[in-house]
């Protein structure tokens, strides 16, 4: 049977891990390398990277990252973050990414998520998408949230897939960092109108919170970060917890 | 027959449905080089062949034909692996694309259903292997989980050596003679991902 996927995200600047990352007799948390092998050997099902550097030399730094990732781990790995053509797209699938994420690209210049599909294949594109609920509607924001724009959650979302996405990753903006679980009513109408797999983002802050997104948010993956960095639920932990309530997971 | 691994001459084979640099990588981790190519005599000396790819098997098999790759893979009698639509080639047939293949396997390969509820396509994560047959994949890996994205199975045939099941059962992995194959990802599937391609190496 396919397993929900459990997703650790990391963010990373200057090709170094930022948030504060604590774990007690780790050293390494700073490389993004190190930590993605940890996380890997705890049994997170796939890694997720996030560039948040500006700069032209920051870029460079995290491509050549990319291909350390590539050397070092045997899991899956989506890389994110300023990549805003095909060409961005093309140099890190060469460095050795799995996938990409696209998210406030995508929604300026909805024709990158068919480009991307046609020349590298639906599996490559993840659509990333930030969204608050609004006066009773999920609107989609761009610009790491700060800016709303005209199109809502679903209807973005059913686009992105017709464009040949192959994966939503959907963070709610209302319960992100808030942790008190995922955006469940909002995931499962996602689910329901979707074909492809919807990955959950936003609001994990305890082990019951990914059992809901599983079963009520209907989910097929789980993304997280600070919990994990602050080692406030393990992930060999989690999948413990998810497969004594028959949730389906790679342990 | 095993050789050191100095003199262990392995090639990926280099096309335009390769995620050539992943299964590199995997090789290094475990202590092989490979050479990725597409050179004939090279191809035809190594001891190992591996025929990777992520890609769409109409236009794979027309790059295939073009540079008389085909009848060169068809020839090969060192063991080979397929990789994900690298095992979609091996097939006689494939629905993407309509498209007559390499003809190995006596297999056709079909889309998954996609109007199925609860079942996403692509089949994309991990999943379990099941019903493995002696002689590639280690029987120890029964109901344990390997990486997969694909559209496209190959049905379970005479030649099916693990299955998976997805919608329904499908072929995980392949074995006939020197052809080895699997649909899931070796090189992302972790440890035993690593192990399986030690083994199809070390065999």
């Amino acid at each position: 049977m396919l397993a929900k996927r459990i997703i650790p995200c990391l963010d990373v600047k200057d090709g170094t891990t930022v948030k504060g990352v604590n774990f007690v007799n780790f050293k390494n948390a700073g490389d993004p390398v190190e930590l993605g092998k940890k996380y890997s050997q705890d049994g997170a099902d796939e890694l997720v990277f996030l560039d948040i550097t500006a700069s032209h030399e920051g870029r460079k730094t995290f491509v050549n990252l990319v291909t350390r990732i590539a050397k070092n781990i045997s899991i899956p790995f989506t890389v994110g973050g300023g990549i805003n053509d095909v060409s961005d797209v093309d140099k890190l699938l060469n460095a050795g990414a799995d996938k990409i994420s696209i998210n406030s690209a995508a929604l300026r210049n909805p024709n990158l998520i068919d480009n991307i599909a046609k020349n590298f294949g639906n599996q490559v594109c993840v659509t990333a998408i930030d969204a608050r609920y609004d006066n009773g509607e999920w609107i989609c924001y761009i610009n790491g949230g700060r800016i709303p724009t005209e199109r809502k959650l679903i209807e973005w979302a059913h686009e992105a897939q017709e464009r040949g996405a192959g994966e939503i990753l959907f963070t709610s903006m209302d319960h992100d960092g808030v942790k008190t679980g995922f955006a469940c009513e909002a995931l499962a109408l996602l689910n329901e109108k979707l074909s492809i797999p919807i990955i959950a983002s936003g609001g994990a802050g305890d082990y019951s919170h990914f059992y809901d997104v599983f079963t009520a948010g209907k989910a097929d993956a789980a993304l997280a970060a600070s919990i994990f960095h602050f080692n406030e639920i393990p992930i060999d932990n989690l999948k413990v917890y998810l497969n004594e309530r028959n949730i389906n997971v790679r342990i | 027959m095993f050789l050191a691994k100095t003199v262990m001459k392995i090639a990926i084979i280099k096309y335009n449905a390769g995620n050539n640099f992943s299964v590199e990588c995997a090789l290094k981790r475990i202590g092989y080089e490979a050479i990725i190519t597409d050179n004939p005599d090279i191809i035809l000396n190594a001891d190992r062949v591996i025929f990777p790819g992520v890609g769409e098997a109409s236009s794979a098999m027309a790059y295939l034909k073009e540079h008389k790759l085909d009848l060169l893979i068809k020839s090969l009698t060192q063991p080979v692996l397929g990789i994900c639509i690298g095992q979609q080639l091996l097939c006689s047939h494939s629905e993407e694309g309509n498209i007559n293949c390499l003809g190995i396997f006596n297999a056709q390969v079909k889309r998954f259903a996609s109007s199925i509820q609860d079942y996403k396509i692509p089949h994309m994560g991990w999943n379990t292997l099941n019903n493995i047959k002696p002689g590639f994949i280690p029987k120890e890996f029964e109901n344990q989980y390997v990486y997969y994205v694909h559209s496209y199975y190959v049905p379970i045939t005479e030649d099916t050596a693990a299955t998976t099941d997805y919608i329904h059962p499908f072929s995980a992995a392949l074995h006939k003679g020197n052809f080895f194959s699997t649909q899931f990802h070796p090189e992302k599937s972790g440890d035993i991902g690593e192990t399986i391609i030690k083994r199809f190496i070390e065999q």
